[in-house]
């Protein structure tokens, strides 16, 4: 009976998982790149088993190398093309070998499959969720690595100018307190996970003109209880939504369900906000426009004419 | 003999349920803010504009209240299925219940089905329902067998339910997203910040009803205890009291776990502290496990309120960490 051993690693790596599906995981260091024996050219089949890697590799310009993606890539839709490889838990390293990879992008805590890989004397190239900086410069690595170095260079550039640009809209507005939310049970105030003061979702809303309440939290996410809530007293509430957007009906009763903390600054003054979209969470080449969507919502003023 | 439970009964009794009022007092005026109360109570500030009261009304006191009801709950069903099983290991957990709950609130996660009306979540409906149809499984496996409810059935059926249901969970987690199997990990530790009072509304009815059969029950249990042949010949409907017992032992625990997630240890510790502390009197162990549970899970909550404070610490990890080695001490201390 090997039966309760898998259901333990299940769940820790399920914690792990979480942390990196909600791209809140942060460690101080990004990116490494272990190579098989110094392959000097640009690698042509590539595997990405981490989505935010797929969609830097597709906007700057490898996406033609990539030779599968992992199960929960979606974004660009050319991705979805791609044979599917199993995920972060699951990694299905027969396929993975059956396609001959030159390069397999993994996370950081995907071991077992680093240790099987470099076995097969397979480039690895290896990467953490962190903070904001750290997307530009795996963007700029990955560059390098791939022989896309031009494409990654004009990529990075972009992100920064769209990150200057919202820096110069909301700069000089006075900085908003504010909490930022990325899931709960809903129509309920219960299981509220809003952003610590580490990770890029911190950085986002950093970005964006706010402060974060718990910006004193040094974790990625923090299980806001009811008294903490109310103790903080948030200026502002963003309710970041990953996935399909909300429709109107969707977002007043998300903002509704607020209404009974009645006593937090930003129920009182309506600036519950909740912002839905795909991409929202990914720390990848939409992460400027992610953190423009938050920009938008806090400094409603600072985008009108 | 009557004389002295009656003796216990006058002076244990009272000083269990004064316990319990202290706690359910004392609990709320302590967090991880610190807030003043006169000021929570001052009826002149607007309502909107204090955020004492806000702190005191909406997010402890139902907190305290849950933590009251669950403890109780899960204290008295520990001792009515240790009692109808005739088994010191029995939890309110051993016969399915919560595997069948929290399989319920694991399906609603993961298949994005968490819709919500009059500020319940259908998280705790589904473990709620989840809670009823294990029980009713394992109820209908039991009394397939004979005229009466076989308790070896039922014993065995809840355990294999449990082990079944364990498994779906894991496969229902295994297909969930990552977020999805974090909230059903997180919900799986218990957590009693319900911050309103609409689920406490919810769950009432069932723990109400139930507290009623356990109200009647102290007398069958303690001629159970001695054997059910012992029981039908002092006049017990040994059938009707198994299933009295058994539906309403299941009833409460479903409520109590749809509430607060399944929270372990309380059921098993409290009933087995009280029996060392007051004897083996049904009519005294009852009442004064669920004082004593409400008690402790108030105070195993503030525990997981402040330790950490800002953050929290999942109230089940609690239970288990100060319930267990306790537990194990007095068990040595009085062995």
């Amino acid at each position: 009976m090997r039966q309760p051993r898998p259901s333990r690693r299940l769940v820790v790596a399920g914690l792990l998982a979480c942390l990196a599906g909600t791209a809140v995981a942060g460690w101080s260091q990004p990116v490494a790149t272990s190579g098989g024996g110094g392959a000097q050219s640009a690698p042509r089949r590539i595997i990405s088993l981490v989505p935010a890697l797929t969609e830097m590799l597709f906007a700057i310009g490898a996406g033609p190398q990539v030779a599968a993606v992992s199960s929960y890539d979606t974004y660009p839709a050319e991705a979805a093309t791609r044979p599917r490889v199993g995920a972060l838990l699951d990694p299905d390293v027969e396929r993975v070998l059956s396609l001959t990879p030159d390069l397999v992008a993994i996370y950081g805590s995907q071991s077992d499959l680093r240790r099987q890989l470099e076995r097969a004397a397979i480039p690895v190239y290896e990467y953490r969720h962190a903070a904001l900086p750290d997307i530009l410069l795996t963007i700029r690595d990955l560059g390098r690595v791939t022989g896309h170095a031009a494409g990654a260079e004009a990529v990075a550039a972009g992100i920064e100018r769209d990150l200057a640009a919202v820096r110069a809209r909301v700069g000089t507005r006075a900085p908003l307190r504010t909490l930022l939310v990325f899931g709960r049970e809903p129509n309920a105030l219960r299981n509220i996970y809003a952003s610590g003061g580490l990770g890029f979702l911190h950085d986002m809303l950093v970005a964006a003109g706010g402060v974060n309440v718990f910006a004193d939290l040094k974790q990625q996410s923090v299980q806001a209880t009811t008294e903490l809530l109310l103790a903080r007293a948030p200026d502002v509430i963003l309710e970041v939504r990953e996935g399909p957007a909300y429709s109107s009906a969707q977002v007043r009763q998300a903002v509704a369900d607020w209404s009974r903390l009645a006593s937090v600054p930003a129920v009182k003054n309506g600036r519950v906000h909740v912002v839905s979209g795909a991409g929202l969470v990914v720390p990848g080449p939409r992460v400027a426009g992610a953190v423009a969507r938050l920009a938008r919502a806090l400094h409603p003023g600072a985008f009108t004419p | 003999m009557t004389t002295g439970v009656r003796r216990r009964m006058w002076t244990v009794l009272p000083l269990c349920a004064a316990g319990a009022v202290a706690a359910i007092v004392i609990a709320p005026t302590v967090g991880s803010t610190s807030i003043s109360l006169t000021r929570a109570f001052d009826t002149s500030i607007p309502w909107a504009d204090n955020v004492d009261a806000q702190i005191f009304f909406v997010a402890r006191l139902p907190r305290v209240l849950a933590a009251a009801v669950v403890g109780a709950t899960l204290a008295a069903s520990g001792v009515v299925l240790q009692a109808l099983l005739r088994n010191p290991l029995a939890t309110p957990f051993t016969l399915g219940v919560s595997a069948g709950a929290a399989l319920g609130a694991m399906i609603v996660i993961a298949a994005g089905l968490d819709v919500g009306a009059l500020g319940v979540s259908t998280v705790p409906m589904a473990s709620f329902a989840g809670s009823m149809g294990a029980t009713a499984i394992v109820y209908w496996l039991a009394r397939s067998q004979r005229r009466g409810l076989s308790t070896n059935v039922l014993l065995l059926a809840g355990v294999t339910l449990n082990a079944f249901f364990s498994a779906l969970i894991m496969f229902v987690q295994y297909l969930a997203d990552f977020t999805q199997s974090f909230r059903t990990l997180r919900w799986l530790m218990g957590d009693l910040d319900v911050g309103s009072y609409g689920p406490l509304v919810a769950a009432a009815p069932f723990v109400l009803l139930s507290f009623a059969v356990f109200a009647v029950l102290p007398r069958t249990l303690n001629l159970l205890t001695l054997g059910s042949d012992v029981a039908a010949a002092r006049g017990v409907d040994v059938a009707r009291a198994e299933r009295l017992a058994f539906v309403s032992a299941s009833l409460a625990t479903g409520a109590a776990v749809s509430l607060a997630g399944p929270i372990g240890f309380i059921g098993i510790v409290v009933p087995h502290l009280v029996r060392l502390l007051v004897g083996a009197d049904h009519r005294v162990v009852l009442p004064a496990s669920a004082f004593f549970g409400a008690a402790f899970l108030i105070g195993c909550d503030l525990v997981s309120r402040t330790a950490l404070a800002p953050l929290e610490l999942p109230v089940g990890i609690v239970t288990a960490m100060i319930g267990g080695p306790f537990f194990l001490w007095q068990l040595v201390r009085h062995s």
